[in-house]
């Protein structure tokens, strides 16, 4: 399981004098449920299929299953491919959908009918063999998609943003159930999609791209909580911004000045450089607390409450402090009915040392 | 509202003179072609199946027959099969090209028919060929082929390229994706396109004059007949049967041509 199911050296493409893909190394673990996360254009559907063999590098390396994957074509790859229009074959019915690749193993007609019959069940289809390709819903469509690649029993399963074209009820339920069916096949699954909560939903591990680059490849939990970057921060939902002076710091700690937090005492990340002589701090807006009159918290910062916006499950409020151009963003759960704050009101925001994510300036 | 009035009704005469203008002597041949009388005059005399019968007995024009069903065969494979390669640069590719080679197929559409024969004689002759069906079938391709590109191109910008990548990504080649997902997919455009040259084919008159040499097919048979007052009523019964084999012809190509559309209408998103 140490050896990468996928593994890419220095891949680059080129478009013209334009760069989609800028030196990526990437590994992709056996087994593994890995998104490429990023905003539009970022070139994850370019990377995807490089992959799949739709497209070949202008540069690098791609190996899957640790055979180098140069010049193959997507036929002779241990890969499918859920497109993002699904691509179903609209003058075939969804058996014969589901079973085209399996021409080549000249099946019998009772083995072709079982194999198709056993994938349909699998995503939820049996009985809906007979319906023609073109007499589909989007869900429906998605699942013969799924079931077509599938069962051909690829290596790695590659999804081009499947559940884009989707409603979000559906989404949401198709999220979860592409999860159990990767957890079921055991297949390495490689999602692209540009939403961040169905990338850290579903996901072992995420790489976040932007123009080109890698910024970040983590789990769910870390991407999250300790993003590499302002710019990974920033797309996987909001995070409020501290500027601070490093006062001093060596190889382990750091330690940092800033008005709002006082003085403080973070560990060095991996990677990050010495004699910035600034820093800045991220916190996420769950992070933070509004403190009642006799509340206390590690660290407290106060301000002036200008603005709240109620979401149902939780009310974000915009609390202005000094020496912070930003209002800072707090995002509160609304479990049981807290104190009504009005707006103008001065208030006290509490949180802990451990809710203060080190970034670069 | 007196005007508007007024002004439909003008139209609906208009509407009226250009539907009988158009189509009554159409429907004078067949009307014609069972009546008695040699000469094609009111009031008509009598029925009768005669000239029918007597077509059975005009081995000159069963040759002539035959000669235009294979010169319309041919022409029809050979337009389709170029005209379907054009399509597809068209609809794939972008190349430099791309608008002169769209301008140079469809030309022979506003070139006068009597200007490509010519032509084509001259050059035929020049380069020292016989004429023959053959030559007839070159000059016919050369102008059903704007009508064939036209059909395949619209048959042909329906066509998703995801779905051959998908074929690709199931493990075909690219015979297989042809065979399997391209042909099934484009068939109806083919079809109509087939249906189209032929028909367009069989009843050309002016190239085939020109270029047929002694093979002479049916419009040009029918012409050297139409010499004979005699043989004007079989003449008739013949173009009758032709009316009615065109639009028989007709007719298919527009059902398979819709069923198509409704089969290519890929988005079944709203279909439950
Ligand atoms: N065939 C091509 N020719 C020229 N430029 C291309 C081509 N394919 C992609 N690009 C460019 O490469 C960049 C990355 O494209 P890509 O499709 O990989 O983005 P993406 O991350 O998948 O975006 P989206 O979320 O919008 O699908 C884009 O700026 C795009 O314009
Ligand atoms: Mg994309």
């Amino acid at each position: 399981m140490n050896t990468p199911i996928i593994s890419i050296r220095g891949v680059s493409r080129h478009f013209g004098a334009f760069t989609a893909l800028d030196n990526i190394d990437l590994d992709v673990k056996q087994g593994e449920f890995f998104s490429l996360l990023g905003p539009s254009g970022c070139g994850k559907t370019t990377l995807l299929r490089m992959i799949g063999g739709f497209m070949e590098p202008s540069s690098g390396k791609i190996m899957i299953d640790q055979k180098p994957m140069d010049g193959l074509a997507p036929n002779q790859r241990p890969t499918n491919m859920v497109f993002q229009n699904y691509a179903i074959f609209p003058h075939l019915n969804v058996a014969d959908n589901v079973g085209y690749g399996l021409r080549k193993l000249r099946l019998d007609k009772a083995q072709f009918t079982a194999r198709v019959q056993e994938a349909l069940e699998r995503v939820g289809l049996s009985g809906l063999g007979h319906r023609g390709g073109h007499e589909l819903s989007g869900g429906q469509r998605q699942r013969v998609a799924l079931a077509r690649a599938l069962i051909m029993q690829p290596k790695v399963l590659l999804l081009d943003e499947p559940l884009s074209a989707l409603d979000k009820k559906l989404r949401e339920q198709m999220q979860l159930e592409l999860r159990r069916l990767q957890r079921a096949v055991g297949i390495t699954f490689i999602l692209v999609t540009h939403d961040q909560y169905e990338a850290l939903s579903m996901s072992d591990r995420v790489a976040v791209m932007f123009k080109g680059r890698i910024a970040q490849v983590a789990p769910p939990q870390d991407i999250y909580q300790r993003p590499a970057s302002r710019d990974v921060a920033d797309f996987l939902g909001g995070m409020n911004f501290i500027e601070a002076q490093i006062e001093a710091e060596d190889a382990l700690e750091l330690k940092l000045a800033s008005p709002l937090t006082g003085p403080i005492t973070l560990a060095r990340r991996d990677g990050f450089a010495q004699g910035l002589g600034k820093a800045t701090l991220g916190i996420r807006p769950e992070r933070l607390r509004i403190l009642g009159p006799k509340e206390t918290a590690p660290i407290e910062i106060t301000g002036t409450l200008y603005d709240k916006v109620y979401y149902g499950e939780v009310t974000h409020y915009s609390v202005a402090v000094r020496g912070n151009t930003q209002p800072l963003q707090v995002a509160v759960t609304n479990s049981s009915g807290g104190p009504e704050l009005a707006a103008g009101s001065e208030v006290k925001v509490g949180l802990d040392r451990s809710a203060l994510v080190l970034l670069a300036p | 509202m007196m005007a508007g009035a007024k002004n439909r009704s003008v139209l609906a005469a208009y509407a009226v003179a250009y539907i009988v203008f158009l189509y009554l002597p159409v429907v004078l041949l067949p009307l014609f072609s069972f009546n008695q009388s040699i000469t094609p005059s009111f009031p008509l005399t009598g029925f009768t199946t005669d000239w029918y019968l007597a077509l059975a007995d005009e081995p000159e024009m069963h040759n002539a027959l035959i000669n235009s069903l294979k010169v319309a065969a041919t022409t029809s494979v050979f337009a389709t099969l170029l005209g379907a390669c054009a399509a597809r640069a068209f609809t794939r590719y972008k190349f430099r090209a791309k608008p002169a080679a769209e301008g140079i197929i469809m030309t022979p559409l506003f070139l006068p028919e009597i200007l490509i024969g010519l032509s084509m004689l001259v050059v035929i002759l020049w380069l020292g060929f016989e004429l023959s069906l053959v030559t007839v079938v070159m000059g016919h391709v050369l102008v059903c082929l704007p009508y064939c590109v036209t059909v395949l191109i619209s048959s042909f910008d329906g066509f998703d390229v995801t779905l051959e990548e998908a074929s690709t990504d199931l493990g075909e080649g690219a015979l297989g994706t042809l065979w399997r997902v391209i042909l099934p997919i484009v068939m109806p455009g083919l079809i109509s396109s087939l249906i189209v040259s032929f028909t367009i084919s069989l009843d050309e008159f002016v190239l085939a004059f020109f270029l047929s040499g002694d093979e002479a097919t049916l419009p040009v048979y029918i012409w050297g007949q139409l010499r004979f007052a005699a043989k004007l009523p079989i003449v008739m019964a013949l173009g009758s049967l032709m009316l009615v084999a065109s639009i028989g012809l007709l007719i298919i190509s527009e059902i398979v041509r819709r069923r198509g559309e409704r089969r290519l209408k890929p988005s079944g998103m709203d279909t439950p």
